[in-house]
């Protein structure tokens, strides 16, 4: 079971609060909790991620363990705290705008 | 009873405002969406419970809404929460978020460039829609103009969007140009007496019609002037803010172009220019009163450049004679220190036996004239900025 931590905007659109757990299958990467967390909530789709080419949206980061994963490949492992649960995956919206 | 629902949307959620025929007292209802950009917001006449609202986000991109009890409730109109994303046969369900480009060799692999800002030639990107616009008949179809400018249309209540191509595939794409807004296809009307017949328009691009259903298109623009464009004659490129019509007689079309307020009376093959003795002629919206088909409203706004009303003034100007010859519709709008701008979906009209106008300001005010524009009230005065407003007539 994983964590992952979304800001308000995409929580209000996939109608939860607080933190959104997981079960990956496999590998737990970058990649896979994506996918896990698309296919429990659809309306997230193209949200996160472009629809065609999965890419992260340019204004989101991602983070967990105090370090920025936003450039690393999709395939990479996540951190073991986060595979554990013990930590959270965050997407986080960058600062600018209002 | 009658009653009236006005459906607003600003850059920080989406509001429903209702009355009653008298259109005095109305219920506030809102934010919804709260905190995203609602472009356009717009319900079906064929069903006046089925709505449609484009919800969007430079973090997260484009969402599609739809309530089919009048703004109650609302969801995606995608894959149901906790349903597989594929069929039993691989295929995708379908998403509503999802707008992607036709590149077929038919249609889009000659388009796959644009006109850019500074001449050079530049890949379609899909940003936003801009407008929806449900069909007159079947609550289910339902048309959307998109930046970068494109036409796609869905017949599965917004569950999945197909473009309609041969738009972008009828040649003139790698001359059409954003607009300071970008490069969006704004407008859209459904000819009440011809199926088969759609006009819309692009900035910069200019206004175009299909007679097929969306399979061709042609450009629309002759007599169009726009002095930034070195060609007097060129056939794209024309920066048309807005066209309205009045559904009794669908071939009269009145145009706000970025300066100039025109006219057809062709169903857009000729355009004349009627801005007559308007203060000034660079302006936004454009409607048509829902009885009278020769009274026309404007908002003008001082230049390209100052995007506010002239003198510091909030002026609606109406022609009762279809063009040329303006009065100023000033009671009880503010006529001091007012610098407030009015976008090209943010009027609208009812269809009561006494006409109501509405339009929506970037100062988040919603202004109603109950009486065809003689006087004015607010109905709401301190909304985020006003994208677009549209008016259902209810009986």
């Amino acid at each position: 079971m994983i964590r992952i931590v979304l800001p308000p905007h995409l929580r209000a659109l996939a109608h939860v609060s607080g933190d959104v757990e997981l079960d990956v299958d496999g590998p737990v990467t970058l990649r896979s909790a994506l996918d896990a967390l698309e296919a429990r909530y659809p309306m997230l789709r193209g949200t996160i991620r472009d629809h065609g080419t999965l890419q992260r949206r340019p204004f989101l980061r991602f983070f967990a363990c105090e370090q920025d994963l936003s450039h690393d490949p999709p395939d990479s492992p996540l951190p073991d705290a986060v595979v554990c649960g013990a930590e959270p995956l965050i997407v986080l919206g960058a600062i600018a705008g209002g | 009873m009658s009653k009236v629902r006005a459906l607003v949307g600003t850059r920080k959620g989406a509001f429903i405002l209702t009355s009653d025929g008298k259109r005095e007292k109305w219920d506030v209802s809102g934010p919804h969406f709260t905190g995203w950009e609602i472009y356009h917001f717009k319900g079906s006449p064929a069903d006046p419970n089925r709505l449609y609202a484009s919800q969007t986000s430079g973090w997260f991109g484009q969402v599609i809404q739809r309530s089919d009890d009048g703004g109650k409730t609302w969801h995606q109109p995608g894959t149901p929460a906790g349903e597989a994303t594929t069929a039993p046969d691989g295929q995708p369900k379908g998403e509503s978020n999802k707008f992607v480009y036709d590149t077929s060799a038919e249609s889009g692999k000659q388009l796959t460039t644009h006109q850019w800002y500074d001449g050079t030639q530049h890949p379609w990107e899909f940003k936003r829609v801009w407008h929806l616009e449900p069909a007159l008949k079947d609550p289910n179809t339902v048309y959307a103009g998109v930046e970068d400018a494109a036409i796609f249309r869905s017949t599965d209540g917004g569950v999945s969007w197909h473009e309609l191509s041969g738009l972008r595939g009828h040649g003139t794409g790698p001359k059409w140009q954003p607009g300071a807004g970008g490069m969006c296809l704004h407008t859209i009307l459904l000819d009440p007496s011809n199926p088969q017949r759609i006009w819309i328009a692009i900035s910069a691009a200019g206004a175009f019609r299909t007679d097929d259903g969306g399979k061709t298109w042609k450009p629309i623009n002759r007599g169009l002037k726009s002095q930034y464009i070195p060609d007097p004659n060129a056939e794209v490129g024309h920066c048309v803010h807005h066209i309205a019509m009045n559904p009794s007689r669908p071939g009269v079309l009145f145009m706000q172009k970025h300066w100039d307020v025109m006219r057809s009376d062709d169903a857009g093959d000729s355009w004349r220019e009627v801005s007559g003795n308007l203060p000034t002629d660079f302006g936004f919206v454009i409607d048509v009163h829902a009885h009278e088909p020769e009274t026309i409203y404007v908002v003008p706004i001082k230049s390209d450049g100052e995007h506010f009303v002239h003198d510091g003034k909030l002026r609606v100007y109406r022609s009762r004679t279809g063009g040329n010859e303006w009065e100023a519709l000033t009671h009880g709008l503010p006529q001091s220190n007012c610098y407030v701008n009015v976008l090209r979906d943010a009027m609208a009209v009812d269809s009561l036996d006494k006409c109501g106008i509405y339009f929506g300001t970037t100062g988040g005010q919603v202004y109603v004239s109950p009486d065809a524009g003689d006087s004015w009230a607010p109905i709401v005065r301190d909304l985020p900025a006003v994208l677009s407003v549209e008016v259902q007539t209810l009986s």
